[in-house]
């Protein structure tokens, strides 16, 4: 059954897992283009810390964006075991650097749990919501949040 | 398909048939009297004539019709195409391409200079009476002798009713102006063809003074009625000073579907007959008129043999209008593809006349692009391949490395002619600055002929889009400064026509464009003085000839004394270098005093692809715009000289030149690189200083396709594009104008850049 009639009929969705660090994160699966492995970035001028450079991406130049870095996380050292996971974020594409993809979750919509009362806004910002599954806890973050309008847009 | 595409494409063709006519006009202007090129001319216009009728685009249609008529005096050997007569014809030929954009684009037009030049126009067409009061002196003339007996070779036969002339007797009014009758009797096929008996009597009351009668006699009680047929036929008297011609005409796309009989009435008819063959029933056009456009026709006195019958004759009068109006109701339903259709057919045999040329198709700019895509992406692939077949290769098996040459040759070939599919000649640009010339010469009242050459020479469609405004520019100050008056240049002894000379050719894979004049030259004392009291040099600077031409370029210098709308604003020269800067194009200019200025624009072929030099800096691979550079050199220590505290200048031939770290500039690292051991590249900026950029090393130089890096990122300062090189990693494009601009202290903000991305 396709994702849109089960989303229709059953209130779920699918989920991307990964992993940076210790940490498991989740985005949505409709914004995930492809996964792929680490190659080595062009770095780009005046750029801000988590922005690794760009890659060559079937012909298209994508952005690289160290995913760590950009939650606030100490910055990533990629290396071959790394992956992209090539994402659209509105009329964009971008590739996020992660540690490794980790599952594919399907889940209502009511075992999303609210992001708990922390002190820092940082988190707040793009956790949408925390997944508890088998014990582990996963946060769903919103790209959009994580790219603003104001900075995809300021070309 | 839907009506606004097919009025798309209909507008589409104007653009085209425009074009045609205006070069036709030109030719015929040169002196050319072939009656082919009058053809061709006529074509054009009656193509958007009658694509225009179908549209109901009434404006559109009346003044090509006049021009039409017009035209066809010319064709008929009737009016001879003198220079005075084409003049008012290529301007008759801008309105009509405003009037097709004011149709488009829902503008307005210049009402005053359409009529005038329809009464221009008109006046030609009666055998070049004095434009003015043109109606009242029809009326002295007696009656129209020009006019040719009905013609027997437009196939139609005449219906065999009798029909007498007169319809009351009230035209004292129209004295003296011919008077037809015509008699239209169509058939079902064209109403099947999508043709409206409607609007054709609609255009025909555009041509004069109407009495239409409407003949009711073959039609069936109602439940023998077939809804398709056609049962009426109408007996029409028009008074026009136009001609018969201009009625055929009106008939034109109807001829072969209706029994159609124009007779031109002799004389002062007399009496009206007794016996009429046919009760004529006064037919009001206003009721079949849709739109409630104001109708021309205009009901006659009721015949006295009606009188007694009159009730009788309004109710089929009544009924005859219901039926009609089904008809074309049903009709209407057709009747635009297929009025088009008849539209395009004209064209098709306008085109099958240029059939020599070769045949064309329309192809989606988008298509042709995502194939151009591709191909650059072929091209990187096998780079790739190559490099890593190179790299693997330890026994040298030759046939892999003989196929690999093999495809190398291929997929450049590939790109070529890819390439080729988006080049389209600079001709359209250069038709519409022959309307500008017109236009200003006109303002200025100078007499100025512009020469083009090299229309067919071929570039990227994006080149040619973002040519046409700087080449106005230019233009424009040729026209407006260079050229002097008629009498200023008669007294020097000059041809009082000025001659504006404008060509194209290709010169080692770029296009050069040349701009020349005839006229006075660069006034170099004139413009060193403006320079001087704009501040934009010293007053004791030491220039060359050259150098003075070239201040021209500086932003904020205008030599006009008066600001005219023309030109002179003050923001022409430098704009113009800017945009042709902006398309990786150099601009030169060489001027002699007296004999006129040659302004050289040198562009390349395509903004998909572009020259450049791959360096190092920092690591990190470049490239560098082959035509921002100006040479390369190896500095020695003795030649580096600091000044200040960060700067360091670089003695080249005596002069002192910046040195300008791209690592440094672009954040590739914290402290200034020796420039002993790298390379200095000197290159020429937007404002014309010179800079030497040092960057590490240089790898080569090579062809690049240009990405875009907007499209998944944002701008980045002091970076006009990205590039994928041969090893399939990304390279970026150095925006050396920006470099040179933060060099200067600007800080890099993206406002600051123009790039040359295509």
């Amino acid at each position: 059954m396709s994702y849109a009639v089960k989303s229709l009929t059953q209130g779920t969705r699918e989920l991307i897992a990964f992993r940076i660090g210790d940490q498991e994160f989740c985005v949505d699966i409709m914004s995930v283009r492809e996964i792929r492995g680490w190659t080595q970035a062009t770095a780009m001028p005046h750029a801000p810390g988590y922005m690794l450079g760009v890659v060559n991406l079937r012909g298209a130049v994508l952005p690289i964006v160290d995913l760590s870095a950009r939650l606030g996380m100490k910055q990533a050292e990629p290396t071959a075991r790394h992956v992209i996971i090539v994402a659209q974020v509105r009329r964009k594409v971008v590739g996020l650097l992660v540690d490794a993809v980790s599952d594919i979750l399907t889940i209502t919509d009511d075992s999303i749990q609210p992001t708990p009362e922390v002190s820092s806004d940082h988190e707040r910002q793009f956790a949408r919501g925390i997944v508890a599954i088998d014990r582990r806890m996963i946060c769903l973050i919103e790209l959009e949040a994580l790219f603003p309008e104001s900075e995809s847009e300021a070309a | 398909m839907d009506m606004n595409e097919i009025k798309e494409i209909f507008f589409q063709e104007c653009e085209e048939q425009l074009a045609e006519l205006e070069s036709g006009l030109l030719k015929m202007n040169d002196g050319d009297r072939d009656p082919e090129t009058v053809n061709a001319v006529f074509r054009a216009v009656h193509s958007i004539k009658g694509g225009a009728g179908a549209f109901g685009l009434d404006d559109l249609v009346a003044f090509a019709h006049v021009f039409e008529t017009t035209l066809d005096c010319v064709r008929s050997n009737k009016l001879e195409p003198t220079q005075d007569v084409l003049k008012v014809m290529l301007k008759a030929a801008d309105v009509l391409a405003d009037l097709t954009n004011a149709a488009r684009d829902g503008g307005s037009v210049d009402q005053a200079r359409t009529r005038g030049l329809v009464k221009e126009l008109e006046a030609l067409a009666n055998g070049d009476l004095p434009a003015p009061s043109a109606a009242a002196a029809v009326v002295e003339t007696a009656p129209q002798p020009a006019v040719p007996a009905p013609t027997d070779d437009s196939g139609f036969q005449p219906i065999p009713f009798s029909f007498d002339d007169d319809f009351g007797g009230d035209e004292p009014a129209g004295a003296g102006v011919p008077e037809y009758e015509v008699n239209f009797k169509p058939r079902a096929d064209l109403y099947a063809k999508g043709n409206d008996a409607t609007l054709l009597l609609r255009d025909l009351a555009r041509l004069g003074e109407m009495n239409i009668f409407c003949d009711t006699d073959e039609l069936p009680a109602l439940p023998d009625l077939d809804p398709e047929n056609a049962y009426f036929k109408w007996a029409i008297s028009i008074k026009t000073d136009k001609g018969e011609d201009a009625i055929r005409t009106v008939f034109e796309f109807a001829e072969w579907d209706c029994d159609l009989d124009v007779r031109q009435v002799e004389g002062d008819v007399a009496s009206a007959s007794e016996e009429l063959p046919m009760v004529p029933v006064p037919f009001d056009l206003s009721i079949l008129d849709d739109d409630g456009a104001a109708p021309a026709a205009k009901i006659v006195k009721e015949a006295p043999a009606l009188k007694n019958d009159a009730a009788a004759a309004v109710a089929a009068a009544e009924t005859a209008s219901n039926v009609t109006q089904l008809a074309s109701a049903a009709a209407r339903v057709e009747k635009k593809e297929a009025a088009l259709a008849a539209a395009a057919a004209a064209n098709a045999a306008a085109a099958q006349n240029s059939a020599a040329a070769g045949q064309t198709i329309r192809v989606d700019l988008d298509r042709v692009d995502r194939l151009i895509n591709l191909v650059g992406e072929l091209v990187i692939n096998q780079a790739m391949l190559s490099q890593s077949v190179i790299e693997n290769d330890n026994n040298g098996t030759s046939s892999i490395n003989m196929g690999l040459e093999e495809l190398q040759q291929l997929t450049r070939e590939i790109q070529d002619s890819v390439m080729a599919i988006r080049a389209q000649p600079v001709k359209p640009v250069f038709q519409r600055m022959s309307r500008i010339v017109r236009e200003i010469a006109d303002m200025t009242g100078k007499s100025i002929r512009l020469i083009t050459e090299g229309e067919n020479t071929e570039v990227d469609k994006t080149v040619i889009d973002k040519l046409a405004e700087p080449l106005t520019h230019m233009i424009r100050n040729a026209v407006d400064h260079g050229i002097e008056t008629p009498e200023k240049r008669a007294t020097l002894g000059k041809n009082p026509e000025g001659t504006v000379r404008l060509t194209a050719k290709h010169r080692s894979g770029r296009i050069l464009i040349e701009l020349a004049d005839d006229g006075a030259g660069i006034n170099r004392e004139k413009v060193r003085q403006k320079a001087i009291d704009n501040d934009l040099i010293p007053a004791d600077a030491n220039l060359s000839d050259e150098e003075v031409d070239n201040l021209i370029f500086l932003p904020g210098f205008s030599t006009a004394d008066k600001i005219s709308d023309i030109s002179g604003r003050g923001v022409g020269m430098d704009v113009v270098k800017r945009s042709i800067q902006a398309l990786g194009g150099r601009i030169n200019i060489s001027s002699r005093p007296g004999q006129g200025s040659v302004f050289t624009m040198s562009l390349p072929l395509t903004l998909a692809v572009l020259d450049g030099m791959v360096v190092t800096v920092a690591g990190q691979t470049l490239v560098v715009p082959l035509t921002a550079i100006v040479e390369t050199l190896q500095p020695e220590a003795s030649a580096i000289h600091s000044f200040g505290a960060n700067h360091r200048l670089i003695s080249i031939r005596n002069s002192f030149c910046p040195l300008v770290d791209v690592g440094r500039i672009l954040n590739f690292r914290a402290t200034q690189a020796d420039p002993v051991e790298g390379v200095a590249l000197l290159v020429e900026s937007e404002g014309g200083g010179q800079r030497a950029l040092m960057v590490d090393a240089i790898q080569g130089q090579r062809q690049v396709v240009i990405k875009s890096l907007e499209a998944n990122y944002t701008h980045v300062p002091g970076i006009a594009a990205a590039t994928i090189l041969g090893d399939g990693r990304v390279a970026l494009i150095l925006d050396v104008d920006a470099v040179v601009g933060a060099s200067r202290g600007q800080s890099l903000k993206p406002e600051m850049s123009y790039a040359a991305v295509g």
